[in-house]
C-alpha cells in the first residue's frame, strides 16, 4: 500500500542516488576495461576528491553562515566541482605513478597490483583521517534547496535536480569520448588488445594514464556532489566505492554504458528495497545484487567490452 | 659531476624530495576538519623539514651513486655473509637455524617486560597463527581473501556462546571450557568457509577479493550491532580462560602471558611442521599446479575448485582456532573484527613472504614487534599508514617477501620475464564458452 | 602391406558428415606431392599414384614408417579387437558470431593412431576442447570407452573428471608448471587418483606415504620413458623446448589415460627431436594407449597415423588412410594457398592453379 503511495518518491530519489553511483563506476569500468584490473583504490580517489570540493566551496563561501543565491550559487557548484574533479583527477595520477606503474614495469603478477592497491588505499583513508580529523565533515548549504517540481507527486528538489543534471552531463560526455572522439578510440584499442594497439601506433602508456585520470576527475566531482548531498568523511569512500563497483559489474564491467545503467539501476533498487525492508539493510542490499549477479551472470546485463562502442 | 646533474637523476631527485615531504606530514601532527591543511603545512614549514630533506637527498645519492658502491659494500658485508651461507649449504643447515630461532623464541619472552609479553602473545602469536592459516589461501592456493578476520571472528564468538553464560546476550544452555570448543569452533569456522567458498571460488580472483571483502565487512557489521546477540559493540566479557582437566594432566591458565605464549610458541610451530607436510604432499602440488597455470592443472585431472574449496576451509578453520585462543585470553570487542584487521593479515604474510611458513611467522614478528615499539611516538589509528605504505613498497621492491619460499620466488622471476601466471589471478581464460 | 589397417581406416570413417567419402579420386595427383608431403623427403612414394578413391584403398599405408625405425604398429588383428575407444558426433560448437565446429562426426577404435589435419582456424583445436571439456558444444555428443563395454558421455563434464575417465591431453603452446621441477610436473599428472586427504598427509599415515612413493616410482618411469631421467629435478621452464614437449606427454600419460590427445606436439621441433617424437608416440601407442593428435607435418602424418580425419571450416571433409586422403582433392584444395613452408618446389605449380 505504502509503497505505491511512496513509489514516484522513491523512484526520483533512487535515480538522483544512483547517477552518483553511475559516475564513481565509470572510474572503476574504465581502469578495467584498459587494464583488466579492479582499482581498488577508486574509493580513496572519490574521498580525496570529495575533500578537495568540499574544502574549496568552503572557503569560498561568505563565512556568516548565509546561504548564498542564484549566480553565486552556480558559481559555489561549478567552483566545486572543478576543486573536486582537479583533486581526483590528481590523486588517481598519483595513485597510478606510484602504486601501479612501477609493477607495470616489473610485469608483476596480477595479485601483486590488487596488494598494492590495498596498501594504496588503507595509505590513503589514514593520512586523510590523519589530516582531516576522523569525523564527518559537512558542507553547509550553497542553494536555497526548496522543491523545484513535482513529477507524479513526488517532490523533486532542487538539490536532486542539480545533482542529477551535473551527473547525466558527465555522463554523457564521456560517452561521447570513448564513443567519438581519437583519444577514446585509443582507449578502446587498449582495451581490446593492448600490443596490437601499440603496433597501431597508439601510445598505451599515455592512455592508460589518461583513462586513471578521466576516471578520477569523474569520481571527485561525483565527491564534491556527494558531500553536497550527505557528507565527507575519511572513510566514506568504502561503501560506495563498493556500490559503484557493484554498479559497474551489473552493467558489464569495462562496459561504459554499462556503468551508467547499472548506476541508475542499482539506485533504484536500493531505494525500493531500502522502503520494502528496513532502511539500515540499504548496504547489505548492494552486496547481496554483487554477489547474485557475479553467481548468475558475471558478464553483467550488457557485457564485458569496452572495445565495442557501446 | 656533471651527470649527477642529468635530468634523469634531477627527476630521481624531485621524487625523493616529494617523499621526504610526504614522510614529514605523515609522522607530523595531526589535524581537524577546521583547518584541513594547517597540520601538513606545519609538517613541512619550519625547521623540522630539514632531517628530512636531508635524508632525501642521501636517499637520492645512494640511489643515483649506488651501483658504484654495490662493489665495495659487497666486499665488506663477506666476513658476515660467508660463514652463514656456508653454514646453511651445509646438511642439516637449515636444521640449524631454525633450532636457533626456537631457541631465541623460547628465551625471549623471559628477557622483556610483562607489558611485552602480553603484546608477544595477543599481537605476535595471534597473527602469527591467523598468518600462517592465510598463507595456506593466498601463498599456497593463490586466492585472495580480503575478510579472513571472519572467521577469526567466528571462532571468537562461538568461544564466548559456548563457554560462559554471562559473557553475551546470547549463550548455550551448557558450559563448556575453551579447550573443548576447540573442535567446535573450528568446525563452525571450516564450514563458513565452505559455506562462502563453495559458490565464490569460481570466480575469476579479483571477483573472488571484493566478495571475501563483502563477507568479512557483514560478518563485522553484524557482530557490532546484533546487540541481542553477540553484546553488539560492547563486546564479550568474562570469558573464562582455558583450563585442561582431563588424563590427568591438570592445569588452568591465567592472566599470566606467559603460560599463554608458551602454549601459542607450541600450536605454531606444530602448525608449521603439519603445514610444510601438507605443502609436500600431492595437495602441496595440486595446489601449485592451480597457482602456475589452472588451466592446465584443469586438465591435468587436477579438480581445481575441491581443491581451492579444501585451502579456504583449512585457512578458515586456522583462523577460528586463533579465535578460541583470543577469546579465552582476555575480553574483546568488535573493534578486533574491522576489515583493518583483515587487511593487515594480508600485509603480514605479503610482507613476510607469501607462501612461506617461516617468513609469515618472521612478518608477524616484525610488524607487530615495531608497531610495539613504535606504540608511544604513533597514534594507534596513524598505524595503518605505515602498513600501507610498507605493502606498497614490498609490492614494487621486494614481491616474495622479506623471507621466500622458494617456489614462490621462482614464479615471480619467470612471471616477470612472461612465463607463467604465478598466481591463480593471472590464469588466461579461453575465449570460447566453457562447459 | 598394411591391408588391416587400411580396413581399420574405413571403419573409423563410417560414420560421418556432410564430407568428401562420396567423391572421386584423385586426378590432380601430381600437384599433392607438393601441398600434402612437406617434411617427408623420402615418402614421395605413398602419395602419387596409388589407389582410385579415398575409401577402401590398398594404399601403402606402412611405407611412411620407413622413416621412424623402431616405430611399431600395430598389426592386423592387433587393434585391440577393433572395438572403440572414443565416438564424437555431430559436434557443433559457436561463439561470438564464429562457427569453430559445424556438425563435426568422428570415430576412433582402441589402439589407433588417428591423425585430425586441416588449415589453421579448421576446428582442430576447438574439437580437442571439445573432448577434453574446455569448451561444451552447443549440439552434438562424445561417447567414451575408456575399456570396452563401458560407454561414458563427456559432454557436460568438467575437464578434470574427463581427465580422471582416462582423456589426457597436451596444449599447441606448452603448458607445464614452470615453477615445478620435471619429476613434480609429472607427479601431478600421477597423483591424480590418489585420495588421501590433509589429514593423512600431515599425519604421514601409511596410506599417504604409500601413495606418494607409488607417484614417484610412476613418475620417474615416465620420466625415463620419454629420456628425460637426467632431467629430474630441475625447473620445468629451464628445458629445452623439445623437451618440455616431452615432459608434457608425459605428464599427460602419468594420468594413466586410455585416450591421449596431442595438439600439434612436433610444432617447432626440428627434425631430429621430431624423429624422437615419432619414437615416442609409436612408443606410447604400441602400449595400447589409442592417440588422437591434431598435426600440420604431414611426414609425421603419414608415417604414425593409421587414419586421418581432415576439417575445413568446422567440418569434416575427408576421412581415411593417410595415403588415401592425401590424394582427395577436396583436401588438395582446402590447404592450397594456406601452406607456409611448402613454397619450395611447387610455387610454379600453384602460381600455374590460382590464377
Amino acid at each position: 500500500m505504502g509503497f505505491l503511495d511512496q513509489f514516484w518518491q522513491l523512484t526520483v530519489d533512487g535515480l538522483m542516488v544512483g547517477s552518483l553511483y553511475a559516475v564513481i563506476a565509470l572510474g572503476y569500468t574504465l581502469v578495467y576495461g584498459v587494464l583488466q584490473l579492479i582499482n581498488f583504490a577508486h574509493s580513496e580517489v572519490f574521498m580525496l576528491g570529495s575533500f578537495g570540493g568540499l574544502f574549496t566551496a568552503r572557503a569560498l563561501l561568505p563565512g556568516d553562515g548565509s546561504v548564498p543565491g542564484g549566480l553565486a550559487s552556480v558559481g559555489l557548484v561549478a567552483l566545486g566541482l572543478g576543486a573536486g574533479a582537479v583533486c581526483g583527477g590528481l590523486a588517481a595520477f598519483t595513485l597510478e605513478r606510484v602504486a601501479y606503474r612501477p609493477l607495470r614495469r616489473r610485469s608483476a603478477p596480477r595479485l601483486a597490483y590488487l596488494i598494492s592497491a590495498i596498501g594504496a588505499s588503507l595509505f590513503a583513508v589514514n593520512l586523510a583521517g590523519k589530516e582531516f580529523g576522523r569525523q564527518n565533515v559537512d558542507l553547509p548549504d550553497l542553494f536555497h534547496n526548496g522543491t523545484a517540481f513535482r513529477l507524479f507527486g513526488a517532490a523533486v528538489s532542487t538539490q536532486s535536480l542539480v545533482i542529477f543534471a551535473v551527473a547525466v552531463a558527465m555522463l554523457v560526455s564521456l560517452d561521447r569520448l570513448v564513443a567519438g572522439t581519437r583519444l577514446g578510440q585509443g582507449i578502446r584499442a587498449v582495451a581490446q588488445d593492448a600490443d596490437t594497439a601499440v603496433l597501431m601506433g597508439v601510445n598505451v602508456e599515455q592512455i592508460i594514464i589518461v583513462t586513471f585520470v578521466v576516471g578520477g576527475l569523474l569520481a571527485g566531482a561525483g565527491g564534491f556532489l556527494y558531500a553536497m548531498t550527505f557528507n565527507a568523511s575519511y572513510s566514506m569512500g568504502f561503501v560506495p566505492g563498493v556500490k559503484a563497483f557493484t554498479a559497474a559489474v551489473l552493467g558489464g564491467i569495462g562496459n561504459v554504458r554499462g556503468a551508467m545503467l547499472g548506476g541508475l539501476l542499482l539506485g533504484l533498487v536500493e531505494s525500493y528495497g531500502g522502503y520494502l525492508f528496513q532502511a539500515s539493510y540499504k548496504d547489505v542490499i548492494a552486496f547481496l545484487v554483487l554477489v547474485a549477479i557475479l553467481m548468475i551472470r558475471p558478464s553483467g546485463l550488457l557485457g564485458e567490452r569496452l572495445g565495442r562502442a557501446a | 659531476m656533471r651527470t649527477l646533474f642529468s635530468p634523469a637523476r634531477l627527476r630521481t631527485l624531485g621524487a625523493t624530495i616529494l617523499l621526504g615531504l610526504l614522510a614529514a606530514v605523515v609522522t607530523g601532527p595531526t589535524g581537524n576538519s577546521d583547518e584541513p591543511l594547517r597540520a601538513a603545512w606545519d609538517s613541512i614549514a619550519g625547521v623540522r623539514i630539514v632531517p628530512f630533506l636531508g635524508l632525501a637527498v642521501a636517499l637520492w645519492l645512494v640511489l643515483t651513486l649506488g651501483p658504484q658502491l654495490r662493489g665495495p659494500a659487497a666486499a665488506l658485508a663477506e666476513p658476515v655473509r660467508r660463514p652463514v651461507g656456508v653454514a646453511y649449504g651445509r646438511r642439516g643447515g637449515p636444521v640449524v637455524v631454525n633450532l636457533a630461532l626456537l631457541a631465541i623464541a623460547v628465551v625471549a619472552p623471559l628477557v622483556v617486560s610483562t607489558a611485552a609479553q602480553q603484546s608477544m602473545v595477543n599481537d605476535i602469536g595471534i597473527y602469527a597463527l591467523l598468518a600462517l592459516g592465510l598463507n595456506v589461501v593466498v601463498g599456497y592456493a593463490g586466492l585472495l581473501d580480503l575478510g579472513y578476520i571472519a572467521f577469526f571472528a567466528i571462532g571468537a564468538y562461538t568461544t564466548a556462546y559456548f563457554s560462559s553464560q554471562s559473557a553475551m546476550p546470547w549463550h548455550a544452555p551448557f558450559t563448556l571450557n575453551p579447550f573443548f570448543v576447540f573442535p567446535v569452533a573450528v568446525l563452525l569456522a571450516a564450514l563458513a568457509g565452505v559455506v562462502l567458498g563453495a559458490p565464490t571460488l569460481r570466480l575469476r580472483g579479483d571477483y573472488l577479493a571484493i566478495v571475501t571483502l563483502g563477507f568479512g565487512e557483514i560478518i563485522h557489521l553484524v557482530a557490532n550491532n546484533a546487540d541481542g546477540i553477540t553484546g553488539g559493540a560492547r563486546g564479550a566479557f568474562g570469558v573464562p580462560h582455558l583450563s585442561i582437566h582431563l588424563l590427568g594432566i591438570d592445569y588452568a591458565w591465567g592472566i599470566d602471558p606467559l603460560p599463554y605464549y608458551y602454549l601459542l610458541l607450541v600450536i605454531v610451530v606444530g602448525v608449521m611442521i603439519a603445514f610444510g607436510r601438507l605443502e609436500r604432499s600431492r595437495i602441496g602440488r595440486a595446489w601449485a599446479a592451480i597457482r602456475e597455470d589452472e588451466i592446465a592443472a584443469e586438465a591435468t585431472g587436477v579438480a581445481t575448485l575441491r581443491m581451492k574449496l579444501l585451502a579456504f576451509a583449512i585457512g578458515a578453520s586456522v583462523s577460528g582456532f586463533a579465535g578460541v585462543l583470543f577469546a579465552s585470553k582476555q575480553f574483546f570487542n568488535p573493534q578486533s573484527f574491522s576489515l583493518q584487521a583483515s587487511f593487515f593479515v594480508v600485509a603480514v604474510v605479503i610482507f613476510g613472504g607469501m607462501g612461506s611458513r617461516l617468513g609469515v611467522v618472521v612478518g608477524a614478528v616484525v610488524l607487530q614487534g615495531l608497531a610495539f615499539y613504535l606504540r608511544d611516538k604513533v597514534q594507534p589509528a596513524d598505524r595503518y599508514i605505515y602498513f600501507g605504505a610498507v605493502i606498497v613498497v614490498m609490492m614494487i621492491f621486494r614481491p616474495q617477501g622479506l623471507v621466500p619460499s622458494r617456489r614462490r620466488r621462482r614464479e615471480i622471476e619467470l612471471s616477470e620475464s612472461g612465463v607463467g601466471a604465478a598466481d591463480a589471478l593471472g590464469a588466461a581464460v579461453p575465449a570460447g564458452p566453457r562447459s | 602391406m598394411s591391408r588391416g589397417g587400411a580396413h581399420r581406416a574405413v571403419r573409423s570413417c563410417d560414420v560421418l558428415s556432410r564430407g568428401a567419402l562420396s567423391r572421386g579420386a584423385l586426378s590432380r595427383g601430381a600437384l599433392s606431392r607438393g601441398a600434402l608431403s612437406r617434411g617427408a623427403p623420402t615418402v614421395g612414394v605413398s602419395s602419387a599414384g596409388g589407389a582410385s578413391s579415398a575409401v577402401g584403398g590398398s594404399s601403402s599405408v606402412g611405407a611412411g614408417t620407413a622413416m621412424v625405425p623402431g616405430a611399431r604398429r600395430p598389426g592386423p588383428g592387433e587393434d585391440g579387437g577393433g572395438d572403440l575407444v572414443v565416438e564424437a558426433r555431430d559436434l557443433s560448437l559457436r561463439f561470438g558470431g564464429v562457427t569453430s565446429l559445424d556438425g563435426v562426426s568422428l570415430r576412433q577404435h582402441r589402439g589407433e593412431i588417428l591423425a585430425v589435419i586441416g588449415p589453421n582456424g579448421a576446428g582442430k583445436t576447438s574439437l580437442f576442447n571439445c573432448l577434453t571439456g574446455a569448451y561444451r558444444p552447443q549440439r552434438g555428443s562424445v561417447t567414451f570407452w575408456p575399456e570396452p563395454g563401458r560407454p561414458t558421455q563427456l559432454v557436460g563434464r568438467r575437464p578434470h573428471a574427463i581427465t580422471r575417465l582416462g582423456v589426457a591431453r597436451t596444449f599447441q603452446n606448452i603448458r607445464l608448471f614452470p615453477a615445478l621441477s620435471a619429476l613434480e610436473n609429472v607427479q601431478v599428472g600421477t597423483e591424480v587418483r590418489q585420495r588421501y586427504g590433509p589429514v593423512s598427509a600431515v599425519f604421514g599415515l601409511p596410506g599417504a606415504r604409500r601413495a606418494e612413493q607409488e607417484g614417484v616410482r610412476r613418475a620417474l618411469d615416465l620420466l625415463d620413458l620419454v629420456g628425460l631421467r637426467h632431467r629430474t629435478h630441475e625447473l620445468a621452464a629451464s628445458l629445452p623446448y623439445g623437451e618440455q614437449r616431452r615432459l608434457e606427454i608425459a605428464r599427460a600419460l602419468g594420468t594413466g589415460p586410455s585416450l591421449l590427445l596431442l595438439d600439434e606436439p612436433a610444432a617447432g621441433t626440428n627434425p631430429a627431436e621430431k624423429r624422437d617424437l615419432a619414437g615416442l608416440i609409436g612408443a606410447v601407442a604400441a602400449t595400447g594407449v589409442s592417440v588422437l593428435l591434431i598435426e600440420h607435418d604431414m611426414g609425421l602424418v603419414m608415417s604414425l597415423a593409421t587414419s586421418v580425419v581432415v576439417l575445413n571450416f568446422g567440418r569434416v571433409i575427408a576421412c581415411g588412410t593417410p595415403a588415401a586422403v592425401q590424394r582427395d582433392p577436396a583436401v588438395i584444395e582446402a590447404y592450397l594457398g594456406v601452406s607456409d613452408a611448402d613454397a619450395d618446389a611447387d610455387v610454379g605449380d600453384l602460381g600455374k592453379d590460382l590464377r
